[in-house]
């Protein structure tokens, strides 16, 4: 892609010549009709769900369009408590989903497992089986907060050059577009997580 | 409601080998309970529910409990003859209590508005005999929270018509509410670790260090 002179763009406009680029085309396009997912799994659900409404009103940034097939959709909200007995099925509506898709951890339960951190039916984030890209803290997060994710993720969506090193999964061949799904296991599920997908920072302490 | 000891001569004579305990509460909620034997509990249960007296038609929650193998040490007095005198000695006698399974059901009636009644089974132990009748074709309702209770405490429920796991999967091997319940080592790094979560973390850090 070429960068255009930023002077030089705007002394164009003042002539009445609009210019623009491929990239920022084809990102403005995308990130202004993000379908998500109609699926919710707990309570996030309810703020989800009041964010699509009319009094927070999602559809001012294109995504009010909840479709009820993974084909369909291009984000996936993880709404809520990810079990360890919901987790195979979550990975495998992922895995359905078409790409470019994404990916927003909404809530405590679904970024780390929340409260239910320490239980032993409960999934510790979404994130160890499947790439986020916006994380959510609040338990349950408002609604603007929600919001303030989906402007985080179309900013993010604005910012991906199509080309080079950093080009999105969709326009990577080698990247992976499914993940694999977890087997319900004796004691826990198999495996526990996926190392390709969830790299936590190691904690460093001063010796 | 008449109590709890006009209620067990009155099973006891209405049932045919009905063997009823009456387990005192001692805490302020004063919730005596009802200790059945589990050969005469379908029995009992129905009669519960249809005496005309009782009507008690409402099973509001059945729950698990589990007493794992206990020892049990208690104060008594002994006279002894220490050197040809006799003198009050206090003994500490132990005695092993094996653990065992329970499973317990609040009763109401909403016809009478009267309850709760609470009735205790038992199993005879935690490992191969942990067979208790179910009490799901009296209360309908008991259903889900009997298959509960075999889903996290292994309790097998005879004579229900559905027993699966309910809330974790039908490969999983363990029972989770149980006291000796060991769950697998995925421990993550948290901030202020405390109590057993702090147990968790000592023992997590070191397994790490010496796999």
């Amino acid at each position: 892609m070429f960068d255009i002179d930023e002077g030089l763009r705007g002394e164009l406009s003042k002539q009445g010549i609009l210019t623009t680029t491929l990239e920022d085309l084809y990102n403005w396009g995308r990130k202004n009709s993000v379908w998500p997912l109609s699926f919710g799994l707990a309570c996030c659900a309810i703020e989800m769900i009041a964010a699509s409404m009319a009094r927070y009103d999602l559809a001012r940034f294109g995504a009010e369009v909840f479709r009820p097939s993974p084909r369909q959709a291009d984000l996936m909200i993880v709404a809520g408590t990810v079990t360890k007995k919901m987790a195979p099925q979550v990975v495998r509506l992922f895995n359905q989903m078409p790409e470019p898709k994404y990916v927003i951890a909404m809530g405590a339960c679904a970024i780390s497992g929340g409260p239910f951190k320490q239980g032993y039916n409960v999934l510790k984030g979404i994130d160890r089986y499947i790439p986020v890209d916006v994380h959510i803290p609040g338990c349950p997060p408002r609604p603007e907060a929600l919001i303030h994710a989906f402007m985080t993720l179309q900013k993010k969506i604005d910012e991906q050059r199509l080309v080079g090193k950093d080009r999105p999964r969709h326009l990577d061949a080698e990247a992976p577009s499914e993940f694999p799904v977890p087997q319900f296991g004796e004691h826990d599920l198999v495996p526990p997580k996926n190392p390709d997908v969830w790299q936590p920072p190691a904690a460093v302490r001063p010796a | 409601m008449e109590t709890l000891e006009q209620l067990k001569s009155r099973l006891e004579a209405a049932v045919v080998r009905a063997r009823i305990e009456i387990m005192r509460n001692e805490s302020p909620s004063a919730q005596h309970s009802l200790r059945v034997n589990n050969e005469a509990a379908v029995a009992i249960a129905r009669f519960l529910r249809d005496d005309p007296e009782l009507r008690l038609d409402y099973c509001s929650n059945v729950t698990g409990v589990d007493w794992p193998d206990a020892e049990i040490s208690e104060k008594a007095k002994v006279t002894k003859v220490v050197d040809g005198v006799e003198t009050h000695v206090e003994e500490v006698r132990k005695t092993k209590r094996p653990g065992y399974l329970e499973a317990v059901y609040h009763l109401y009636s909403i016809e009478k508005a009267h309850g709760p009644v609470i009735l205790r089974l038992r199993t005879e132990n935690r490992g191969d005999q942990v067979h208790l009748p179910s009490l799901t074709p009296v209360w309908r309702g008991c259903e889900f929270q009997e298959r509960e209770i075999y889903d996290l405490y292994g309790v097998v429920f005879d004579g229900h018509p559905d027993l699966r796991r309910i809330l974790m999967w039908d490969e999983f091997k363990d029972y989770p509410m149980r006291k000796d319940y060991a769950e697998p080592d995925d421990y993550e790094y948290e901030p202020t670790p405390h109590e057993k979560v702090l147990a968790k973390a000592r023992r997590h850090s070191t397994q790490e260090t010496n796999p």
